[in-house]
């Protein structure tokens, strides 16, 4: 079984304040942690995963900047084997699709039975791009993906999303495909001593958009239907009243209004 | 203006909510609403469609019966072609995220997910959809194009009474066969725990800002203290720190409790859809600009390892009291 897995690096924004920045189109993310996206590091796992218990290799791929690295040599460092990462100013400010669009021609030369990526990215959003690739590779897909058997190897296999309320959908699907994973639906290991050790020895490969064969007007914003004209801070119901002072007073007055509600 | 297509979704016998909350908004949209219902012996659907839409294009066929993203996309592209509508619409649901992507792609139609508003500008619309978890709104231009895919978030638009007497159209099936490569077999229902929490009365919500395992104790002493029963956000679970029957949100149940005490919890979109019915909601999260103290009555913005210890001493003595 030869597997690919998606991964992109993202700014860590879950328990961060976010800050727009003078351009009005993107973030301040001078303070801001960056890792991999949190579905795509369950795709690594499942991909890793497959190849212990079935053998093959697994192709790890970013679009990215040289930042991206980092995440893509983490992805090695567990079981990855080889490596490329989409580098090319023209790829800057896609949308999914044009995301997609640059994935798919990097794995169009490939040989794969399944494509992994995380089912959606934590800071656009969009869940589009496993969908995308898919159609754009001619292959089926699922998205939202919880649970993976392999029914045959390099032909068939049963997977489980995970639908509204915890529900799970369970269909058969014949590979290649592509799969969007989604977080929960194993648990990701931590890369060894050894393994990092490894994994920087490792060459990542460089493709830029005339190295896959794409017209840079395919990519990135040019490429794009969608453009971002501006972030706005979203628009809040009536705001909470907060409780100001030291813990120990907004304890107090919280554990007082708890109590004349009679809820404690 | 040209029409609007709006995807009727349903599952397991029942239409979902968002399919009305859709055509609502579309009817303000401008133009004539059509509405796209597949499936198999739905009637009741396509009837219940014609109260809110000008148009329903319905396809009654067996392999619709349960939702295959390979049979909708053909069927669509087929229909969309055929009637040539302006804009598509569907939930931004598991459904319609496994779907939108690829019939976008094959009709080299602009996507936009996961929409929170719209507006048009003549036939093309302009979509905001949020970044970062919720943490901003996203204002985007779209180039022009003959039709535009977007996904719409559930509760964007505001389920209206019915208004409309459209006609019901039975359209030919256009799809002669069924496809080999991806199957439905079964829906499997979520494990049921040892506690309910859609029956709970109190209840703690624990989310990413607990950070640890080790650090759940600082939790269940709070629910201990208050009586109530523990929740948690999806990365709680995800992480093994609290069992699946104890996730709210859209993956997860739906809470009405008399008291929410979210914990740690950021807010995001998919959480706050399972608890905003909540009596009171108070939140304790570091970050002022978290989108739970939107929803939230009382707010405490501070660390949660410094709060909630004090929380529980002044629960413990005003009950002693």
């Amino acid at each position: 079984m030869n597997m690919v897995v998606c991964v992109k690096r993202v700014p860590d924004t879950s328990e961060s304040e976010v800050h727009i920045d003078a351009s009005g189109k993107d973030i301040d993310k001078s303070r801001l942690s960056f890792g991999i996206n949190e579905c795509d590091n369950y795709a690594v796992e499942e991909a890793i995963q497959i190849k212990e218990r079935l053998e093959g290799a697994v192709t790890v791929i970013s679009l990215g900047s040289k930042e991206s690295d980092e995440v893509i040599r983490m992805a090695l460092a567990k079981g990855g084997d080889e490596a490329i990462r989409l580098e090319d100013d023209a790829f800057a400010g896609g949308d999914a699709l044009a995301v997609a669009k640059a994935l798919a021609a990097a794995i169009k030369g490939l040989e794969y039975d399944m494509v992994f990526t995380g089912a959606l990215t934590d800071d656009d959003g969009y869940a589009a791009v496993p969908v995308a690739l898919a159609e754009l590779l001619g292959v089926p897909h699922a998205t939202y993906v919880k649970k993976v058997e392999i029914l045959e190897p390099g032909k068939k296999a049963k997977v489980g999303r995970e639908l509204e309320g915890g529900l799970m959908e369970f269909l058969e699907i014949d590979m290649p495909c592509v799969l969007g994973i989604q977080t929960g639906i194993n648990e990701p290991r931590y890369a060894s001593f050894k393994g990092i050790k490894q994994a920087a020895k490792k060459e990542i490969a460089l493709k830029s958009a005339a190295d896959l064969g794409l017209d840079v007007s395919d990519v990135g914003e040019a490429g794009s239907w969608a453009v971002l004209e501006q972030f706005t801070p979203p628009v809040v119901g009536e705001m909470a009243e907060i409780l100001e002072g030291e813990p120990d007073e907004t304890a107090a007055k919280l554990a007082a209004i708890l109590k004349e509600k009679g809820l404690v | 203006m040209k029409d609007i297509f709006v995807l009727i979704e349903h599952r397991r016998g029942e239409m979902r909510d968002v399919s009305v909350e859709m055509l609502s908004g579309a009817a303000k949209l401008g133009g004539t609403v059509v509405a796209v219902l597949l499936g198999k012996d739905v009637d009741a659907f396509a009837e219940k469609a014609t109260g809110y839409a000008d148009k329903v294009l319905y396809v009654n066929d067996a392999m619709y019966e349960n939702y295959n993203s390979e049979l909708y996309q053909k069927a669509l592209s087929a229909l969309i072609r055929e009637h040539g509508p302006g804009v598509v619409l569907m939930g931004n649901t598991a459904q319609g995220v496994d779907l939108a992507p690829a019939l976008a792609v094959e009709l080299n139609a602009p996507l936009v997910t996961d929409v929170t508003a719209l507006e048009m500008d003549g036939d093309k619309p302009k979509p905001t959809r949020q970044f970062y978890g919720g943490k901003l709104d996203a204002h985007l231009a779209m180039k022009d194009a003959d039709l535009y895919i977007l996904t719409i978030r559930e509760a964007t638009f505001v389920a209206e009474e019915p208004s409309k007497s459209g006609e019901v159209v039975k359209a030919d099936n256009p799809v002669s066969e069924e496809i080999p490569y991806r199957k439905f077999l079964e829906y499997v229902e979520p494990e049921v725990g040892e506690v309910d929490i859609t029956q709970s009365n109190l209840l703690v919500g624990v989310g990413r800002g607990i950070r640890e395992d080790k650090n759940m104790p600082v939790v269940e002493e709070l629910a201990q203290a208050i009586g109530a029963d523990l929740a948690a956000s999806r990365a709680v679970v995800d992480a093994g720190w609290l069992p699946s029957d104890r996730q709210v949100g859209i993956s997860g149940k739906t809470v009405k409790p008399k008291l929410y005490l979210a914990v740690g919890i950021s807010g995001a979109f998919q959480h706050v859809t399972g608890m905003k019915g909540a009596e009171v909601i108070v939140a304790i999260n570091k970050d002022p600009d978290a989108p739970i103290f939107g929803i939230a009555d009382y707010g405490i913005v501070d660390d949660l390892f410094k709060v909630v210890p004090k929380l529980v001493e002044k629960i413990k003595e005003s009950k002693g009291a």
